[in-house]
C-alpha cells in the first residue's frame, strides 16, 4: 500500500517535472471524455424533454386506431380500411372498468376563412372529454360541451397557431365568425399553446368542432358513425396495461372478430411514442460516443507513446532502482501508476470541461442537459482503464530491462 | 577465523557478440571472508566489473557455483536476486547514480521502500545513515546542489541504510579529485572497521595499497591474490 502511495507521489513529481508535455499528452483523453460527458448530458436532457412532452399530452393515455395489429409485412394495406365506429365507443364504455374517460374524433383538413384572412389546418371533430383527457386548457373562452354535441352546433375551438393566423394577434377571438367549407361557425374558445407532439406535428395548428357537426356538416354523410381516433385515459398509470387489454377485448367483441382472427384495429399507449423517440436519440448518442471513443483511443496511444519516451529517458534510474532491490513488479507498478495518473487526471479535466460545456450549450442553444453522477463515475473509471491498458506495454518494457544494461544507459 | 561470505567456484561468464562469444571470466575461484577489505585490480577489459556484477547478483553466471552468505545463488530467479541485493549488498558506482529529482534523504530512503517485509522508521534510519557520512545538514538538497564528493557520500549512505553485510564499489573515486577520493576511501575503511565486508574495484595503485587484500585480474583470470 505504501509503495503505491510513494509510487503515486513519484508519479506526480515526475509528471510535474514535464508539465507541458504531460498536459499535451492528456489532451486526447480530455477531449474524448469531455465529448462523452457533453453527449450523454444532451441525450439525457433530450429524453427528459420527451418525457415531459408526453406528460404534457396527458397522463395514463391509450389510443385506438384502425388497422392491422400485425406490424409491417403483408397486411400493410389493411389499415386504410377504417374500422372504428361509434358503437365501439359504447362497447368500451360498457366493458372497460379500468378506463376513466373516453374521447373519440374524426379527422380531416380544412381551410378556415375569417374576415379577410384564411388558413389551412387539420380539422378535428371531437367531444368534450378530449380537453380533460389531454389536460388541454383554454387560453380564452370555453371548450365544446355536450349541448354543442347534441344540437350539432356550429361552434369551433381554435388552436393558438390557427387563431394567430386568422385574427390580429392580441385581439379577443371569442364570438368572432369563421367559415369552414362555406359553413359559418362561431369561435367559442382558443387553446393554450402546447408545442410539438411526440411525433413532431405542431399540436397548436388545429381547428376543433363538435364530432356531430363534423360528421354531418363538414365531412359529408358518406361516413356514418365513423371514428378515426379513440383516446382514453386509465384510472391510474398501473392500470394502463390492463386498460389496453380490456380495450382490445371490447373492440374484438364489438367487431365480432372470431377467436383466431386478426385484430382490425391497433391499441397503443403514449409510452410507446416515448420509447420510439428515446430510441432514436439513443442511436444518435451511440454514434457520437463511438466518435468520442476514437478520440480516447488516440489519447491512449499518446499516453503510451510518452510513457515509452519516459522509460527510455529514465532507463538509468530504472537500473539504479533495480540495483538497490526493486523487483519487476515494483518497476511495473511505478510506471503504471504514472500512466494511470495521467489518464485519470485527463479524465477529470475532461469531465469538468464537459460539464462546463454542456452548461454553456444549455444557455446558448436552450437545449436541456442533464449531468448524471453515473456518467462522471463511468468517465473516470474509463479513463483509468485507458491508463492501465495503454500504460501496460511501456511499464512492462521498463520492468523487463536488464539491470546492467539499464545502469550503463547513457 | 571469520566465515566465508562469498564463495566462487569455476565462475565463467560468456557474452555472445554477434556470431562470436567473449569470455569475460574464464573460471574464477575465489573466497572472500566476512569483514575483509578487498581491492580488485587489473587492466581495462580484464573482467573486474563483470566479476563485481556477478558477485552483486546484477548479472548471472554462465558456468560455476556461487555461494553467498551460506546460500547457493548460482541459479535463482530475478525477483529473488532483487531481494538479496536489497538486503545483503550495497552498491557504490563511479558516477554516483543518485535520482536527480529526489532529495538526498529521499535517495537514501529508496532501498528501504523496496524492502520486504516493509520496515518502519524509514525517515529516522535514512537520517542516521546521512549522519554517518557527515551530510545530515544536506538532507533536503538535490544531487545537483551537491559536490561530487557529497553525492558519493549520499550514495554510500544509500548503500548502508539497509545494513547489508557487503558493500561493492566499482571505481568509487574515479570521478573525484585525489583528496576527495581519499576522504571517500577513509569512509569506506571506517565502515570496514565496523564489520562490513568491502570489495572495491580500482585502477588506483594507492587505493590498492591501502586494501588488506589485492586481487589482480588479467584476461578473465586471477593473476595475483595477495594479502598484506
Ligand atoms: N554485455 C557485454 N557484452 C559483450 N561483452 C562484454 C559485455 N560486458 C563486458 N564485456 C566484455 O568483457 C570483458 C570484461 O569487461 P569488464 O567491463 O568486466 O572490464 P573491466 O575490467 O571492468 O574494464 P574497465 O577497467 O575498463 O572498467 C571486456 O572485453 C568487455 O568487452
Ligand atoms: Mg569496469
Amino acid at each position: 500500500m505504501e509503495l503505491y502511495l510513494t509510487a503515486f507521489q513519484q508519479a506526480i513529481s515526475a509528471l510535474w517535472a514535464y508539465k507541458g508535455r504531460t498536459l499535451l499528452t492528456m489532451l486526447g483523453i480530455v477531449i474524448g471524455i469531455g465529448t462523452i460527458i457533453v453527449m450523454v448530458s444532451i441525450g439525457q436532457g433530450a429524453n427528459q424533454a420527451i418525457q415531459d412532452q408526453i406528460n404534457k399530452m396527458g397522463t395514463n393515455l391509450l389510443y385506438a386506431i384502425s388497422g392491422s395489429s400485425k406490424k409491417g409485412g403483408v397486411r400493410g394495406g389493411h389499415g386504410s380500411q377504417p374500422s372504428l365506429r361509434l358503437k365501439d365507443i359504447d362497447a368500451i364504455r360498457r366493458l372497460c372498468p379500468s378506463i376513466k374517460e373516453i374521447s373519440y374524433q374524426i379527422n380531416g383538413a380544412v381551410q378556415s376563412v375569417a374576415e379577410n384572412k384564411n388558413w389551412g389546418s387539420p380539422l378535428q371533430g371531437s367531444v368534450p372529454a378530449y380537453a380533460s383527457i389531454t389536460s388541454w386548457t383554454l387560453q380564452e373562452g370555453e371548450f365544446i360541451n355536450d349541448r354543442h354535441l347534441k344540437t350539432v352546433a356550429n361552434v369551433a375551438v381554435l388552436g393558438s397557431v390557427v387563431a394567430e393566423n386568422l385574427f390580429e394577434p392580441g385581439s379577443s377571438v371569442v364570438g368572432r365568425k369563421i367559415r369552414l367549407k362555406n359553413v359559418p361557425f362561431t369561435v367559442i374558445g382558443t387553446l393554450t399553446s402546447k408545442g410539438r407532439t411526440p411525433d413532431g406535428r405542431d399540436a397548436d395548428d388545429v381547428v376543433i368542432i363538435p364530432y356531430t357537426t363534423a360528421v354531418r356538416k363538414i365531412m359529408g354523410r358518406a361516413l356514418p358513425g365513423m371514428v378515426h381516433f379513440i383516446l382514453v385515459s386509465a384510472h391510474s398509470k398501473e392500470l394502463v396495461p390492463r386498460a389496453k387489454w380490456e380495450m382490445e377485448i371490447a373492440l374484438r367483441q364489438s367487431h365480432r372478430i372470431p377467436e383466431n382472427g386478426d385484430d382490425d384495429f391497433i391499441v397503443g399507449t403514449l409510452d410507446e411514442f416515448a420509447d420510439a423517440a428515446t430510441e432514436s436519440t439513443a442511436i444518435m448518442r451511440l454514434l457520437l460516443i463511438a466518435v468520442a471513443s476514437i478520440s480516447l483511443v488516440v489519447g491512449g496511444i499518446g499516453i503510451m507513446n510518452i510513457m515509452l519516451v519516459t522509460v527510455t529517458e529514465r532507463t538509468r534510474e530504472i537500473g539504479v532502482r533495480m540495483a538497490i532491490g526493486a523487483r519487476e513488479k515494483d518497476i511495473l507498478t511505478q510506471f503504471l501508476v504514472e500512466s494511470i495518473t495521467m489518464s485519470v487526471v485527463g479524465g477529470i479535466l475532461g469531465t469538468v470541461i464537459g460539464i462546463a460545456t454542456s452548461r454553456v450549450i444549455s444557455e446558448i442553444a436552450g437545449w436541456p442537459t442533464i449531468i448524471s453522477p453515473e456518467s462522471i463515475v463511468i468517465a473516470t473509471f474509463f479513463s483509468g482503464l485507458i491508463g492501465i491498458f495503454f500504460g501496460f506495454y511501456p511499464a512492462r518494457k521498463a520492468s523487463r530491462l536488464d539491470p546492467i544494461d539499464a545502469l550503463h544507459h547513457e | 577465523m571469520p566465515s566465508p561470505i562469498i564463495q566462487l567456484e569455476g565462475i565463467r561468464r560468456i557474452f555472445p557478440m554477434g556470431d562470436e562469444t567473449v569470455e569475460a571470466l574464464k573460471g574464477i575461484d575465489l573466497t572472500i571472508h566476512e569483514k575483509e577489505f578487498v581491492a580488485i585490480m587489473g587492466t581495462s577489459g580484464s573482467g573486474k566489473s563483470t566479476l563485481m556484477h556477478i558477485m552483486g547478483l546484477l548479472d548471472s553466471l554462465s558456468e560455476g557455483r556461487y555461494n553467498l552468505d551460506g546460500e547457493d545463488v548460482s541459479a535463482i530467479s530475478r525477483d529473488k536476486r532483487a531481494e538479496i541485493r536489497n538486503q545483503k549488498i550495497g552498491f557504490i558506482f563511479q558516477s554516483f547514480n543518485l535520482l536527480s529529482r529526489s532529495s538526498a534523504l529521499e535517495n537514501v530512503e529508496l532501498p528501504m521502500l523496496y524492502r520486504r517485509p516493509a520496515i518502519s522508521g524509514r525517515r529516522e534510519k535514512a537520517l542516521k545513515a546521512l549522519e554517518m557520512v557527515g551530510l545530515e545538514n544536506r538532507s533536503d538538497h538535490e544531487p545537483r546542489q551537491l559536490s561530487g564528493g557529497q553525492q558519493q557520500r549520499v550514495a554510500i549512505a544509500r548503500a548502508l541504510v539497509n545494513e547489508p553485510p557487503i558493500i561493492l564499489a566499482d571505481e568509487p573515486t574515479g570521478n573525484l579529485d585525489s583528496r576527495t577520493g581519499d576522504d571517500i576511501l577513509g569512509l569506506l575503511t571506517s565502515l570496514n572497521e565496523q564489520g562490513i565486508t568491502i570489495i572495491i574495484v580500482t585502477h588506483d595503485p594507492d587505493i590498492g595499497g591501502k586494501a588488506k587484500r589485492r586481487i589482480v585480474l588479467r584476461d578473465g583470470n586471477i593473476e595475483q591474490d595477495e594479502t598484506n
